[in-house]
């Protein structure tokens, strides 16, 4: 048997297709405690690369033989020293190619609806990170919200598919991604908006969302109406978009709520928090379809590979918005919060614009999972 | 720190620094010490999960430099 390479976008396909797949995670396990390649039928087993290098006897018993395994490592150098050793012992094996630093970046545009006049309305998974952004698409303009930091894919996209980005936005000043809003504006000479209460650090122009603001893509006209919602952030904005969806940022998501600590204000935060859900939400159409910026675990994909749901489902269903009790809420989002994402004042400061880090270090950054909510 | 043996693993990417590591140290003695230069960042949680999981001693570790330098006393 020889070693094969598996590319990130196979292993994506994998994992929303629910395939069966057995991850031989060979990094060292605190590493692979805090962050791993996600999959409702994914099989893990951790062995350090460095309790290997002598050779693999040991793990043979417990590797199935009946079963496709993929060798996965922080960088891609040790699980093909592994892979190798498992491929020479008869294994079908393979190795998950630029390992979890490529895993981290991959992101592919899923189609969530068409919109009035022709309009489309994208949202791009980055499945390492549990990522959303999107992209609106209508006449000739697009806009994009919530970029991740690998612009080319969006750039790509749009030139597929005959648009020019005249708009990028981010519903918040973002502590688990480094925003790629900034340079894919810049790139295709496009209009950042930033919410002006989150951007009192930024070195750079930006132009204020405010709440009401109307942005219009195209010449058939698809509004994205931004709603003031402070709570993870003091300047958390949504957006309506076309009247039929809610991109909440990362105020609420499918599973669970946004968490307000991670700028170091959760105390004063946390009524804005419950204000926005319990409030100004409310007042919103029930038949708005919720879009967030992020997702925590992969049972909350739909089997189109899409994040989303009905406002009033998530009114039944989501736990953060249904604690009656004011102290106890208070309780859930402040109290025993799971650790911060990595990184995350460093990637703040990157985000305003104060400091500047190499791409490699900005990759290093962002290695793990977003943490931004609370369940 | 009296170093019994050095190792210039700069320049090499994982899995190379801990291989090369692994061997270096066989060729010293229980109590020595083995310093290691690498410019692998991943090369700073491998070392200092390796040496728990394989019974030496990380005495040290600068970061300073580009140049990644740890202090390793072997162990049993």
């Amino acid at each position: 048997m020889s070693l094969q390479p598996m590319k990130p976008s196979e292993l994506a396909r994998k994992a929303v297709n629910k395939e069966e797949l057995f991850i031989l995670d060979v990094r060292n396990e605190d590493a692979f405690e805090d962050w791993k390649v996600e999959g409702v039928n994914f099989e893990y087993m951790n062995v350090p690369y460095f309790d290997l290098i002598d050779g693999v006897e040991e793990i043979m018993d417990d590797l199935p033989k009946d079963k496709n395994i993929l060798v996965v490592c922080a960088k891609e150098g040790s699980s093909v020293m592994v892979g190798e050793m498992l491929a020479d012992e008869g294994l079908e094996v393979s190795y998950l190619e630029g390992g979890m630093k490529a895993w981290s970046e991959h992101l592919a545009p899923v189609k969530i609806s068409d919109l009035a006049n022709g309009g489309e309305l994208y949202q791009f998974v980055r499945l390492g990170k549990g990522c959303l952004s999107y992209m609106v698409l209508s006449g000739e303009e697009a806009a994009v919200i919530d970029a991740n930091r690998m612009t080319d894919i969006y750039t790509d996209f749009a030139k597929e598919k005959g648009v020019t980005i005249n708009h990028t936005m981010d519903t918040h000043l973002h502590a688990d991604h480094i925003s790629g809003g900034r340079a894919l504006a810049e790139e295709s000479g496009g209009t950042y908006w930033l919410p002006p209460k989150d951007a009192e650090g930024v070195t750079f122009d930006y132009k204020p969302l405010e709440d009401g603001k109307t942005i219009r893509v195209g010449e058939t006209d698809i509004d994205i109406q931004a709603l003031y919602s402070p709570g993870h952030t003091i300047g958390s904005t949504s957006f309506v978009i076309d009247g039929q969806y809610l991109l909440t940022g990362d105020i609420l998501f499918i599973a669970s709520i946004g968490r307000p600590d991670l700028a170091g204000k959760a105390e004063d935060w946390v009524q804005d928090l419950r204000t926005t859900l319990y409030e100004r939400y409310r007042e919103l159409s029930d038949n708005l379809i919720v879009l967030p910026a992020h997702y925590t675990a992969t049972d909350e994909l739909n089997d189109d590979g899409s994040v989303q749901e009905k406002l009033s489902v998530l009114y039944k269903e989501n736990h953060g918005l249904n604690i009656e009790d004011e102290a106890e809420f208070r309780k859930t989002v402040t109290e025993n919060l799971p650790p911060q994402p990595n990184a995350y004042q460093e990637i703040r400061e990157t985000n305003m614009g104060q400091v500047a880090p190499d791409s490699e270090r900005k990759r290093e950054m962002e290695i793990g999972p977003n943490r931004c909510a609370v369940r | 720190m009296n170093v019994t043996k050095t190792l210039d693993a700069t320049g090499l990417a994982c899995p190379m620094p801990i291989v090369k590591t692994k061997k270096a140290i066989k060729d010293i003695e229980t109590g020595e010490i083995l310093e290691v230069h690498a410019t692998d960042q991943g090369a700073k949680s491998d070392l200092s999960a390796w040496t728990k999981s394989s019974g030496h001693e990380l005495l040290e570790t600068d970061e300073s430099s580009e140049v990644l330098k740890f202090w390793i006393k072997k162990g049993e």
